[in-house]
Parts: C-alpha cells; structure tokens; sequence
C-alpha cells in the first residue's frame, strides 16, 4: 500500500480537468458545458488544497478555495438565468444552433 | 495509512466516473447526477486533505446550491421524453485527443516537477484560521467577493425577471 | 592650222573667273515651266492664253539676255582665260567621287547657250500662233521651258553628272513633247520608242563614263624634274629604295607641275576642267598612261570613246539607233524644231566635242565616229528621196546632216563640227517652221501630194524655206557650204585614223570623203526635190470647209491657204537672217587670210592636237569646187524632175524599179527588224518575269503568310489554354481555399475554445521541445 502524496491528488485533478475540457467542447447542450466548467473549477480547487497542504502550509489555499467556490456560484447563477433566458426565446440550448458568431 | 489510501482511491473513483458521467453520458440527467457524485467525491478528497470547512462549505455550496440550480435549469430547459439530446457534433475524436494530451501533459508536470514538499503539520482548528484570516488578512478580497455577490444577485433577477416581464 | 597646234603644246591648267549669276541662265526657264506646270491651267482659265505665252516667252528671254551679258563678259577676257565658273554648293562626297552643283561657260558652251536661248525664244514665239488653239496651251509651254532648262544643264554644267542630268532631262522632255497629244495611241508610241532608244545609249554613254573614272586611279610619283610618272606596282618601287614622293592619285594628290608653276589635280574625276587638265598637260603623264592601258587587250581609251558615241548615237540618232527620230515627227512641229533639229540632237555632237581631248588620244574611236557619221549620212539622204510627209523629210534630213557633224568630230575638225552644228541649228529650224507655217496654211496637211503652187499664197515663207534649201545644199555665200566644205576637206585630209579591231588604215578617211559628197549631193536632191513639190505649180490639196479650227489671228477658214500670222512668219524671218548672217563666222582662211572666226572662238575649248595632211591651196579651191558642183547637181536633178510637178518621169522611175523603190521607201525595214528581234526578246523577258513574280514570289509570300497562320494559332490556343488555364487555376483555387477555411468560422465558441486549447497546447510542447 503507497503512501498517500501529492503527486496522487494532482494526477486526480489533471484527469477532473481533462473531463472538464471534454465537456465543454464536446457537449452540445449548454447546461453540459456549464457543468463542464464546475469540474474544471474543481479541479482547480483540489490542485490549491492540495498544494496547501503538502508545499505551502497554513490556510493560504483553503481561503482561495472558499472564494473560488463563491464565485463559482455566483457565476453559475448567471449563467443558467442567460440560459434560461436563451430557451425562452429560442425554445432550445443546443450549442450547435447558436451560430450567429458565424456572420 | 491502509484505509487512507483505500478511502482515497474509492473517493478518487467516485469523482472521476462522475465527471466521465458528465463529460461522456448522452443524457442529461445522468449527466447531472455525474457531476453530483463528483462534487461528493471532490468533498472526501477535501477531508483526505485536512481541510474540513472546505469540505462542508463545498457540499453546502455546490451540491446544496449550484447543483440545485443546474438540475432546476435542466428540468426547465429539456423535454424529458427525448433523451438524445446530446449529440458530439464537434467529433469526439477531437475531444478525446485533447483530453489524452491535456491529462496527460498535466500529469506529466505534475509528476516530474521536484515540489518542496514541507513538514509543516496541517493547521488543527482550520474554521477558527479561516475567520481570523478572512477578517484580517484577506478582508478586502472578502468585502469584495461580497460586492460581487450582490451584483450577481442583481444581475441574475435583472435577466430573470425580463424573462417573466416578456410572458406575461 | 598651224598656229593652233602650236598653242596647245604650251596649254596650261584653265583659269577661271568666277561669275556668280551663271545660274540665273537655267533657273529662268525652270521656273517658267513650274509656274505652267502648277498653276497654268488655271491662270488660262482666268486670264486667257496670253498670260500663259507671256511666262513662258518671258522666261526664255530673261535668260537669254542673261546669255548674252555672260557672252560679253567672255568677249572681255583674253584667250587664255576665257572661262566663267559658277559653283552653287557640294552635292555630295563618296570617297574618290567629289560631285559638285556648278555651271562653268567657256566658249564651246557660250555658243550652245546662245544657240538654245536665241532659237528657243523664237520657237517659243513661234508657238503662240501655231498652237493657239489648243487647250493644252499651258502644259505645251511648260514641256518647252522645261526642256530649255535641262538642255542648258547638259551644256552648262561643269561636270558629268550635271551633264548627265541634263541628258536624261532632255531625253525626258522629248518624250513629253512627241507624246503631247497623247490620247492617239500612235504618237504614244512614238513618245514611247524615242525614251526607249535613248535609254540603249544611255547605257553606252554610263559605261564609257564608269570606264573613264576608273581608268583615272592608279598610284604616281613625282619625278625630280617634276613630272610625274605613273607607277604599275607602287610598294615594288618603294622596295627598291627609291627616294620619291609618292602620290597616291586615287585619293586625288596634287601634282607640282614645275614646267607651268601652278598645281594641276591627277585622279578620278568627274569635273570636265580637272579631266582636261590632266590629260591635255602633258607632264602629268596621265595622257601617256591612259594611252598605254589596255582592258582585254583592247585599248582602253578606244572602248571608252566608243561607248561613249553609243550615248551619241541614242541621242543624236546615228546608225543602228536612228529609228527614233523619224517617228517623233508626231510631236508639233515647234517642238521638232526645237529638239529635234536644233538642240537636243545636237547633244551628242556637244559631249564629243567637251570630251575632244579624250577622243583625240584614241584614234579607233575616232575611226568609228567618223565612219558611223558618213554611213548615217548617206542612209539617211537616200530614204529621204522617196518620202512624201514634208516632215518625214526634214527629219530624215537632220539625221543625215547630224552624221555630217560627226564627220566632223569624228575626224579631229572639232571646231568644223561645231560650226555646222551652229548652222545646222539655224537653217534646220527655219525649215520646220517654214513647214509647219505650210501645215498650218494647208489645214494641218503634210502630205506634200496634197500641197503646191504655195509660193504664190505664201510668200514669205516661200522665201525663207528657199534661203534655208540653198544653205543646206551647201551653195557659196550659205553658212552650209563653209561648214560642211570645211569638214568633208578635214576628212579628206586626214590620214591618221584607225578602224576598231582593224587598226591603222590610212585612206578610211578619203573614204568617209566620198561617202560624205554622195551624202552632199543626195541633201541636195531631196531639199529641192521638197522646195519644188510644196511651193511650185498648181495647189492640189481640196478646198477645205470651216472644219472647226479658229485661227487666233487672220480670218480663219479660207478656201485656200494664206500666209500664216505674224508671229509665225516674223520668227522665220529671223531665223532665215540668222542662217545667212552665220555664214560670216565661218569664212575660211584660204579666203580671208586669217583663222574663221568661230575657229579663234572655239580654240580654248578645243585644244586636242590632231595631224591633218598638208595640201596647197589650189587642192582645196578644186575640193571646194567639187563640193559646189555636188549641190548643183542635186538641184538640177530635182528642178528636172519636181519643177511645177510637170514631169512624169519621177512615175516612170517608180514603176521601172518598184522593188527597190520600196525598200527604200519603207527605210530599208531596219524598224521591222528590231521588232522582229529586239521587242520580241524584249516581251518574252518580261513575260518570264511577271510568271516568276506570279508564281515564284507571290507563292512565297503566300506561304509565309500561311505559316504566319499556323504560328498566330498556335499561339491562341496557348493563350487559351495555358495562360486562360493558369488563371483560371489560381482562382479555382482560391475559392476552394477560401470555401475550406470558412469552415473554421462556425460561430460555436466551443470551435473558438477548442482552437485555442490547441494552440496552447502546442506552445507548450514547442517550448518543450526546444528546451
């Protein structure tokens, strides 16, 4: 049985954030993506844990954390009432429709 | 340090087998109930780190919170009776390719980058830490969240609430 | 004689003056003709035919005064130094050949310029009433004053080339005037044979003259004593350490001519001055070489002369190249008299007399000349006996006496030959235009059948025609008989002459002699025999009705023939004067006692030395006598048979011996047999070549015509193919690139996301790898 290090937890992260980019760009409904991005958030929150615990000491990392997790979301909340709001007007989330970029 | 690896393996797997949930399932509802047992996971792994008010806040937070919210816009915004709503029209292959070559890049770094690793035991009474720090050492990033937060309130009931003005 | 010989050997280079209006002289004239040419039809349109004859007669007289101030300048000088140059400028320089434009007048050419304003301005006045009605008037004086003008080139000018000019200018001319009325296709033709046998001679005369110049170069060297000898091979005398200067005369060196202290040019030339200095001063040596050359083993200088008479003959209508001048008499008879009696046919007399120097030093030429001039003669006399066209006769008539003045020339009596040029001019014209008054008096009748008894209707022209016909004849106290007395003596008297490829032969000149009175006397015969059928007896010709010609002045349509207007009789009376009164320059020494004047006259101009046998005098008053009696012989014949037209035996003659009459009548076929030869090679020639033409070049430039096709072709399908391909390709493929890249653009923030996560994927490994 290994030894429980750093180095197990980031490998973690890296495969949490790896699922997070398959999400959001393969996914095509726009709720998906959205929870796409919550995993990458996470990832990113498990990385400054553990690098809290195991490089830097003190509570520096789990105070980044908790403001990250606010943001998250404060920034979820915004976007699922623009999806909504997409929905009421287009009467559907599929990324792949929304290509008014295109012109 | 047998159960801690053992707990952290189970835990690891719950959070990874979410997220493929999440990133891979064709519906959205699994794909939601994936990201539920990634969050849980996330929180053990928390727990595994010392940190425990992150882990409570986390599960209050995003599984009480934006988890809610995102089932509730799922519900909203999806006919149920069709299930097949998430096509890969970007290619899969694509994706795949990016995730292989992300995953692993990252792990590659993160492995053969020589971290100083400290001795430092980890803080005992971290809720205690937190407050001290948060209203002494990082108060302006906390007012500041603070003032985000309302903005974003603002800003979610202005988009909202045109939404409900237009239909009626 | 003697004394003339003696002054040669002292000759030195010619001095000339200097006299700056000489070209007035011919510019009169030409610009009389540009002025008709240009502007006469209309100026007879507005202001009648008198405006027309004013210019034209205007110009001919300010020229002729010009002549005659240029005349008494001459008259002022001495001797020695009679010789006015006009050079204008420097027409052009071409390595050895130095052409310059300038007139020069020395005695010989005083006298032509004289002769050709004097008669010329008469003819021309002589054709205000004689043409006056024709509508052509204008272009009639223009060809005139325009011939006047090339005529004076030929004798003014003072090299070959302006001669030369002038030659073909006449040669033109005449052919403008034969062919004047050249809707009838007759006197077309006519127009046409005289520019085509002119051009044979033509040929001679530019060969004999290529000949000259290059026969002219070599390399010479001064001798110590300062003569100068020519050198064969200029390096072998070099080689031998000779110490001379040596002058290289192709490139024209001056020769220091100690014995008369002044320079004298050697090498080609074409100036008529510089060739006579060279080759009449004998120090230079140049006579002796020219003498000495040979080409193919002929003499070159004998060639040379003969090709030159080939000119002469063209020009002045000697055997074989006479058939021209018989012809032209379809011109109006102003123009032949003008050219065809007094000056263009004397052109070739002219340039053998200018080039006497040259003739004199090649005695087979001059054998040639003199036998060509008695064989001409007596040709020529005979078929004038049978003619019945009053023209006809006359021109006959002047190929006979031109063979006479080639007697003269051609024996070495330059001077004779000119004096009956002089007076050949002045009693030839007066026959045309006594004939032509006769023409026009007959309603343009020349059939002399058809005329007589005019004697009595058309005194004054009677008269001036019987003064011309005892000049002719060669009676005493008629200018005829000194000249043609003097020179048929010189030719009896010359013994050193040589026939082409038969060499010297002594007695050629006793017998050109009695070719030359048989000549004499069968002139005689015919000139009578044309007195006696056109102004004696009863008139024969039918009354003629108003046929529609106006006569400007008189009353116009009688019933018979009247004296013809003033301005017609007026000029024959002059010119009858004239014939008399040129009797004077030609009183011969055994008469007078001293040298004729003409001789004294023409001496600067003539210094060619040639050996003439002595004989007493009581030889010469004998050969005299016999000439006489030569006229008087023909005369008899003729009053016997045409007096009044009474006799019948010129009918019986004719019916005796009809064969021979008509050979000599139809001029002994010679024009038959060049059409037979000549014209007929001629033809084919120039159906060869237009078959040529047609096939051979037309077809050659088809065929580039053709692969200039197949080239333009081929070139557009490249075009549009390659160059239409290549373009077409370019934006082909711009659109299918741009079509391929709008694909990025899908307005998915997913694709944008994805793009970028690879893009910093990608830095990252580069950066790895460059590490």
């Amino acid at each position: 049985m290994p030894h429980l290090t750093l180095n197990h937890f980031l490998v973690v992260s890296a495969l949490l954030f790896g699922f997070g980019i398959l999400a959001v760009v393969t996914r095509r409904n726009a709720v998906a993506v959205l929870m796409g991005i919550e995993l990458i958030l996470n990832a990113a929150n498990l990385n400054l844990v553990a690098f809290g615990r195991y490089v830097a000491g003190g509570i520096t990392g789990q105070v980044f954390t908790l403001f990250v997790i606010v943001l998250a979301a404060a920034e979820a909340a915004v976007g699922l009432a623009i999806i909504l709001t997409i929905y009421q007007m287009a009467r559907n989330i599929d990324t792949s429709r929304a290509t008014t970029l295109k012109e | 340090m047998q159960t801690q690896f053992v707990i952290f393996v189970f835990l690891a797997l719950a959070t990874l087998v979410g997220a493929a949930g999440v990133a891979l399932s064709r519906n959205i509802f699994w794909s939601a109930m994936g990201l539920l047992s990634s969050l849980v996971g996330v929180g053990g792994l928390y727990v595994l780190l010392s940190a425990d008010f992150v882990a409570i806040t986390q599960l209050l937070v995003y599984i009480g919170g934006v988890l809610v919210l995102i089932i509730f816009a799922v519900m909203l915004t999806s006919q149920i009776q069709d299930i097949n709503i998430s096509n890969r029209s970007m290619g899969l292959l694509g994706g795949y390719l990016v995730f292989f070559v992300v995953a692993t890049l990252l792990s590659f770094v993160a492995i053969w980058a020589p971290w100083k690793l400290t001795d430092v035991a980890p803080v005992a009474n971290t809720t205690v830490a937190i407050g001290d720090g948060l209203l002494g050492k990082w108060l302006l990033p906390f007012e500041i969240a603070s003032v985000l937060l309302v903005a974003t309130l603002v800003g979610a009931i202005v988009i909202a609430r045109k939404e409900v003005k237009s239909d009626s | 004689m003697e004394h003339a010989a003696h002054a040669a050997s002292h000759l030195g280079p010619l001095a000339t003056q200097a006299a700056s209006y000489l070209w007035l002289i011919p510019f009169f004239p030409l610009v009389g003709a540009v002025i008709n040419a240009t502007m006469g039809a209309r100026l007879q349109r507005r202001f009648g035919k008198n405006l027309v004859h004013v210019i034209g007669v205007g110009a001919m007289a300010l020229s002729f005064t010009t002549a005659c101030v240029a005349f008494l300048t001459l008259l002022g000088l001495d001797g020695e130094h009679r010789f006015l140059q006009d050079t204008l400028w420097n027409v052009f320089n071409a390595g050895k050949l130095s052409v310059d434009l300038g007139f020069a007048l020395d005695p010989l050419s005083m006298m032509m310029t004289l002769i050709i304003t004097f008669i010329g301005m008469l003819i021309h006045v002589f054709s205000i009433g004689y043409m006056a009605d024709e509508p052509s008037y204008w272009r009639f004086f223009a060809y005139l004053n325009l011939f006047v003008f090339s005529m004076l080139l030929l004798v003014m000018g003072d090299n070959f080339v302006l001669m030369f000019f002038g030659w073909e200018g006449v040669g033109l001319c005449s052919y403008l005037l034969i062919a004047f009325w050249y809707t009838d296709s007759q006197k077309a033709a006519a127009g046409m044979k005289a520019f085509i046998t002119n051009r044979f001679g033509d040929f001679g005369f530019i060969l004999g003259l290529f000949l000259l110049f290059w026969a002219l170069g070599g390399a010479w060297q001064t001798a110590p004593d300062g003569k100068l000898t020519y050198v064969e091979d200029a390096q072998a005398a070099n080689a031998h350490g000779e110490q001379r200067a040596l002058l290289d005369a192709d490139h024209r060196g001056k020769a220091w001519d100690h014995s008369e202290g002044s320079h004298v040019s050697v090498g080609p030339t074409l100036n008529f001055r510089e060739l006579r200095d060279q080759i009449v001063i004998t120090s230079t040596g140049v006579a002796a070489k020219l003498k000495s050359q040979k080409m193919f083993g002929f003499g070159l200088l004998a060639v040379v002369g003969i090709l030159f008479f080939v000119g002469a003959m063209g020009k002045s209508a000697q055997l074989p190249l006479h058939v021209w001048l018989p012809d032209a008499m379809a011109g109006p008879t102003p123009v032949s008299a003008l050219i065809h009696a007094a000056t263009m046919v004397t052109a070739g007399v002219y340039m053998v007399a200018r080039l006497n120097f040259v003739f004199a030093l090649a005695p087979a030429a001059m054998g040639w000349v003199a036998f060509i001039g008695a064989a001409t003669a007596l040709f020529a006399a005979s078929i004038g006996f049978f003619q019945y066209d009053i023209k006809k006769v006359l021109a006959y008539s002047t190929v006979s006496q031109l063979g006479f003045m080639f007697i003269g020339v051609g024996v070495g009596a330059y001077w004779a030959g000119a004096y009956h040029l002089l007076t050949h001019a002045f009693f030839k014209a007066t026959l045309f235009l006594g004939s032509g008054s006769v023409i026009l008096g007959c309603h343009h009748e020349q059939d002399m059948r058809k005329m007589g008894g005019l004697g009595k209707l058309m005194p004054v022209t009677k008269w001036t025609y019987l003064i011309a016909c005892w000049a002719i004849a060669g009676f005493p106290w008629a200018s005829g008989f000194y000249s043609k007395d003097e020179l048929l003596w010189k030719a009896f008297t010359q013994e050193g002459m040589a026939f082409p490829l038969l060499g010297f032969t002594p007695h050629l000149g006793q017998l050109i002699y009695l070719m030359g009175i048989i000549a004499a006397t069968g002139t005689s015969f015919y000139m009578f025999r044309s007195y006696y059928m056109t102004f004696t007896g009863e008139y024969r010709g039918h009354a003629h009705h108003d046929d529609g010609h106006g006569h400007d002045e008189g009353h116009g349509h009688g019933h018979t023939p009247h004296e013809s207007p003033l301005s017609i009789t007026f000029v024959l009376v002059a010119l009858a004067t004239g014939a008399v009164l040129a009797a004077v320059l030609g009183l011969p020494t055994a008469w007078t006692g001293s040298a004729p004047l003409l001789e004294h006259w023409l001496e600067p101009s003539l210094p060619a030395v040639v050996k003439f046998a002595e004989y007493s005098h009581s030889t010469e008053f004998l050969f005299q006598f016999i000439g006489v009696s030569a006229g008087v012989i023909g005369w008899v014949f003729a009053r016997a048979l045409y007096k009044d037209n009474q006799s019948k035996v010129p009918a019986q003659l004719l019916e005796r011996w009809k064969r021979a009459w008509t050979v000599v009548y139809n001029k002994y076929y010679v024009d038959e047999l060049y059409q037979a030869t000549v014209l007929r090679g001629a033809v084919a020639l120039a159906r060869l070549f237009s078959f040529i033409d047609k096939h051979l070049v037309d077809g050659l430039v088809n065929l580039v015509g053709a692969i200039t096709r197949v080239f333009a072709e081929l070139d557009g399908a490249i075009d549009r193919y390659l160059v239409d391909g290549l373009v077409n390709l370019v934006a082909n493929s711009t659109l299918s690139a741009g079509a391929i890249l709008r694909r990025i653009q899908t307005g998915r923030i997913q694709t944008y996301l994805y793009g970028a996560l690879v893009g910093a994927i990608a830095i990252v490994f580069l950066n790895f790898l460059l590490k």
